[in-house]
């Protein structure tokens, strides 16, 4: 498998791998995971007052593809309301990384993550108003 | 041949199973497909076509193909249960990545950043600790997946098993590879 220049690059100098401190205001977590691969995927959003995307960060076990996903998505999300972050596309993520056909489920996988981290935020905040 | 079966009784068209005479369980009698498994390759070794025709030879060659496809995919216990599932129309929904419940997956993560942290400080005790836990609850999931698949046909349950169980065998792989490392 040979990979994409921008794949090795965040593969080498992933952006903001890491977690956020439990108990962190504002922080919801989106967890997905592909069993055909094993790969595992944790996306954090931190979320301002005014429902921007301060920050990101992720953690990933799996192949290169998958990190350099997780890791292109968490800066695509900074800056971005949860509606507009929502609109990200694998399709967008495994253009910009130039994935191979056999690797376009990464891509999917992180959408995935940032789905499942908005309803994450989403669910936290609508509980702590109920 | 138009039939799917060649001159040695061999059926081409039927499932792994029929292939080896054995009935479609997850609790498969292991001895009994080793032994076919060891016939079918005497009939089908392409040392007994040494002096036959080319399309014979290649025939021959399909056959031995086809027998080590149904023996590996038989003899491993996920894929023998994938194959069950797919035999029965289940549906195993690898392409839904938000399936797995998230505890399940956040104990994945943390299972695999223990094989990391271990991994790093060269701690091959501590890899070999987590390789015994990790087989425990891969046993746990077999028994369990034997009994949703056998005897109460729960396929959609058994599908959820396979789901958890192909996480795990990836993280079994990452300890052996882990303490391959280690040990060179």
């Amino acid at each position: 498998m040979t990979y994409s220049e921008k794949v090795l690059d965040h593969y080498e100098n992933p952006r903001n791998a890491g977690s956020f401190g439990k108990d962190e205001e504002g922080v919801a977590t989106g967890m997905v995971g592909a069993p055909a691969c094993g790969d595992v995927m944790k996306l954090q959003i931190k979320v301002g007052k005014d429902g921007v995307i301060e920050d990101a960060k992720f953690k990933t076990y799996g192949c290169g593809s998958a990190i350099a996903s997780s890791s292109l998505v968490t800066e695509w999300v900074k800056g971005k309301t949860l509606d507009q972050a929502l609109e990200i596309r694998n399709t967008q993520i495994a253009e910009e990384l130039a994935l191979p056909p056999v690797k376009i489920h990464c891509s999917i996988l992180a959408e995935d993550a940032i789905k499942a981290a908005v309803a994450d935020y989403r669910k936290k905040r609508d509980g702590a108003e109920g | 041949m138009s039939d799917g079966r060649s001159a040695d009784g061999i059926d081409f068209g039927a499932d792994h199973f029929t292939f080896f005479g054995l009935a479609p369980v997850f609790r498969i009698d292991s001895q009994a497909l080793d032994e076919r498994f060891r016939e079918a390759q005497a009939r089908v070794h392409p040392d007994r076509f040494a002096h036959a025709g080319k399309a014979e030879r290649r025939v021959s060659l399909q056959w031995a193909t086809r027998v080590n496809e149904a023996y590996q995919t038989l003899k491993n216990p996920l894929p023998r249960a994938r194959y069950l599932l797919d035999r029965a129309g289940q549906d195993m929904g690898q392409g839904n990545s938000a399936a797995m419940p998230p505890e399940f997956l956040m104990e994945q993560m943390e299972w695999r950043e223990a094989v990391a942290e271990a991994r790093q400080a060269r701690e091959l005790a501590g890899l070999e600790d987590l390789r015994q836990r990790v087989r425990q609850r891969m046993n746990e999931n077999y028994g369990r997946l034997a009994e949703l698949l056998d005897d109460e046909r729960d396929y959609a349950a058994a599908a959820d098993r396979v789901r958890r169980l192909m996480f795990l065998e990836k993280l079994l792989s990452e300890i052996d590879e882990g303490m391959a490392a280690l040990e060179e």
